[in-house]
């Protein structure tokens, strides 16, 4: 859609006071479980596999920080917006 | 026992803790002292154990499911971290990396998963967020539980650890060395470390003999390999012959009667042939050391260092906590003196709660004073508490890491402020606490006298003193031998601040690993110094030299010392003078 590779991507604000912890980062992990191809999240450049808490939690993101979610296969588009609606709604917190 | 098969090796490394033994090697993973065995597994056996780690990982999931649904309605709140746990179990980082270790490096599960799980906890400790630096427990405790579900099936190897072991290891941290089992290990040896690392104090407190900074022991050894480990002469010899067993079983028995004897008259004040009498105390790190102190016949604590109050916990412990502490060992040393250092958070033990800062050279860093004085907060807590347990006993103050005056003016007033405190909550503590600073930069030492106005005593740290001055880093193998507690320069700083601290009134103390080689001790009595801290096995030997020495002798021999231009040269009058005296006792070669 955006561009010929056929990548999909979404800006999000973290949003929560505690930022992309361990418990968030699990919920994130949790949801892409069951993606066909990568999601990933990536910050300043950094990026990090969204079905790994490890790599989630190295990104250091703390509320207000701005990343970006990419998915490399379209059919994963409706998790991609599961996660923005995850992420925008404070992982409920 | 049989070692014909293979041949003898000698390897010589840092004498760190003396004594002799003899043992099967027990290899270290370079994380900590849960020993992990290493071993490469064939092509044929690849799949057996991926299969092999995967229901390792499954068994122990299905442990916390256990627990998570076995948990009563009241601890819910707590279940989120568990549920966190349950999805780290499958992490890529973790789960898949381990698995494509044993495949490419065909390795056994246990030693993939704790290479995977020692490059994520370095990830991790480079963090700048406090938080997320604690996240690293988590994937221990992950780990840790697939490593009892993976070693747990080979319950033979456990059996092994039973047994009373020498430990090999690469190096090992402040924590994991305070995590030792006596009852588990009889010596320990490692690659890196020296002298005074942490892991070398700690040998010497538990009395195991430890040779450090062998470079390649754990190249060269294997698990349950023959070692010998000698920590008075610095040596290790793996697959020792049968002679070679012989000789220093000998040799062990030997240095065990050598030891009674010493310590048979440990009580005996240490006064010199002229009747001069000395102060011989004992540092300690934990407060069950002071036992140590008193057995060996110390004559209070010189040194008490309380990091590891603050290295122990996760958080900052509170100013109850810390008056317990100190309240204990005012109460069992009294009427000896206790001297207390306030929190010297340093390079080598790193509160990684405490430290929010990436320093690329800690040592010259935020450390000692300057930590205390950026974190009053911090710094009057401990405060309170010394000053609380003043009430029970002699305690005196310590700054450590002074380089400038403001720095003793500062902590004084925040010490003011903390009685002043107290005073208004009527709570009681001796108003006439001395307090003394570390003389351990050199900055401090040469204005010796402009800071003996304002403090009680001096403690001289010789082995900061030693390191800032000569400008040697003493875990650099490379630089180490630069390292001289009797180089020209260092002994007439001593003397310098000798000097002051006598014209001034003031007491000096030297609380360094100086103080406790019998070789330097001439010269010490000689510059005048009367108190001497060490640990607290070193005490009695150091009080038998005492007791062969005579001071006015020492104080000419000092004359002769003091014109003397190099080490070497100090080195040869010293044995040229007193080789006789530490020869009987032992403490140079034959």
């Amino acid at each position: 859609m955006n561009n010929s590779t056929n990548k999909l991507s979404r800006h999000v604000t973290i949003t929560n006071d505690l930022g992309l912890h361990a418990r968030s980062a699990a919920k994130i992990a949790n949801l892409v479980k069951n993606v066909k191809s990568n999601v990933w999240i990536v910050k300043d450049g950094k990026k990090a596999d969204a079905s790994s808490i490890i790599e989630i939690l190295t990104l250091v993101c703390p509320k207000g920080s701005l990343i970006t979610l990419t998915i490399d296969d379209q059919s994963d588009l409706g998790i991609l917006n599961d996660l923005v609606q995850l992420i925008e709604s404070g992982f409920g917190e | 026992m049989l070692s014909t098969n293979k041949s003898e090796i000698r390897l010589h490394g840092i004498n760190v803790s003396p004594g002799i033994c003899i043992g099967k090697a027990y290899l270290v993973g370079k994380e900590g002292v849960d020993v992990v065995d290493k071993y490469f597994i064939t092509k044929d056996n690849l799949q057996n154990e991926i299969k092999r780690f995967k229901s390792a990982v499954k068994r122990a999931k299905d442990k916390l499911q256990e627990i998570i649904e076995t948990t009563p309605e009241e601890l819910r709140h707590h279940i989120h971290i568990l549920e966190t746990h349950k999805v780290l179990y499958k992490d890529k980082m973790l789960y898949g990396k381990a698995i494509e270790t044993i495949e490419k490096e065909l390795v056994n599960a246990e030693w993939a998963l704790k290479k995977v799980v020692s490059n994520v906890k370095n990830m991790f400790r480079n963090m700048p967020d406090p938080y997320l630096q604690g996240r690293m427990s988590d994937i221990v405790h992950i780990s840790e539980s697939i490593m009892q579900n993976l070693v747990g099936a080979k319950t033979l190897d456990i059996g092994a650890i039973g047994k009373r072991v020498i430990l090999v290891a690469v190096d090992l941290s402040p924590a994991e060395t305070s995590q030792i089992q006596l009852e588990k290990i009889k010596g320990l040896i490692t690659d890196l470390g020296g002298k005074t690392s942490h892991t070398g104090i700690i040998a010497r407190s538990l009395e195991i003999p430890a040779v450090l900074g062998l470079e390649k022991a754990t190249h060269l050894i294997k698990n349950d390999d023959i070692i010998i480990v000698d920590g008075t002469a610095g040596i290790v010899i793996v697959h020792p012959t049968d002679k070679t067993l012989i000789q220093f079983e000998e040799r062990q028995s030997n240095y065990e009667r050598h030891k009674a004897v010493i310590t048979r008259n440990s009580h005996l004040p240490a006064k010199t042939t002229d009747g001069i009498k000395l102060e011989v105390m004992g540092n300690i790190e934990l407060p069950e050391e002071v036992v140590s102190v008193i057995k060996y016949g110390g004559d209070g604590i010189g040194l008490y260092r309380t990091e590891f109050q603050y290295l122990s916990q996760n958080d900052f412990p509170d100013e109850h906590d810390l008056f317990d502490n100190y309240k204990d060992i005012v109460e069992v040393m009294a009427p000896l003196p206790v001297t207390i250092r306030t929190l010297d958070v340093s390079g080598d033990k790193m509160v990684s709660y405490a430290s929010n800062l990436d320093e690329k050279n800690p040592v010259l860093g935020l450390r000692g004073i300057r930590y205390c004085l950026k974190n009053p907060d911090v710094f009057k807590t401990q405060l309170r508490a010394l000053l609380r347990a003043s009430a029970f006993g002699p305690i005196r103050i310590l700054l450590p890491m002074i380089s400038c005056h403001d720095e003793v003016l500062a902590a004084k007033k925040i010490l003011n402020k903390a009685a002043d405190s107290l005073d208004k909550e009527g709570i009681l503590f001796n108003d006439h606490i001395e307090i003394g600073i570390m003389i351990e930069v050199p900055s401090a030492a040469i204005m010796a006298d402009v800071m003996a106005k304002d403090v009680d005593f001096f403690s001289i740290g010789t082995n900061d003193l030693i390191q800032y001055s000569l400008a040697v880093d003493r875990v650099n193998r490379q630089v180490a031998h630069l390292y001289q507690p009797l180089n020209p320069a260092i002994i007439r700083m001593i003397k310098y601040v000798a000097d002051i601290a006598k014209n001034n009134d003031v007491d000096v103390c030297i609380c360094g690993e100086m103080a406790s080689d019998p070789v330097n001790i001439p010269i010490l009595l000689g510059l005048g110094i009367s108190k001497l801290s060490m640990n607290p096995q070193s005490i009695p030997a150091i009080k038998k030299i005492i007791r062969s020495l005579d001071a006015k002798d020492a104080a000419l021999f000092v004359k002769d010392v003091l014109k003397e231009t190099s080490e070497t040269g100090i080195m040869e009058l010293l044995l040229g003078t007193y080789n006789s005296t530490l020869f009987e006792l032992g403490y140079t070669e034959p």
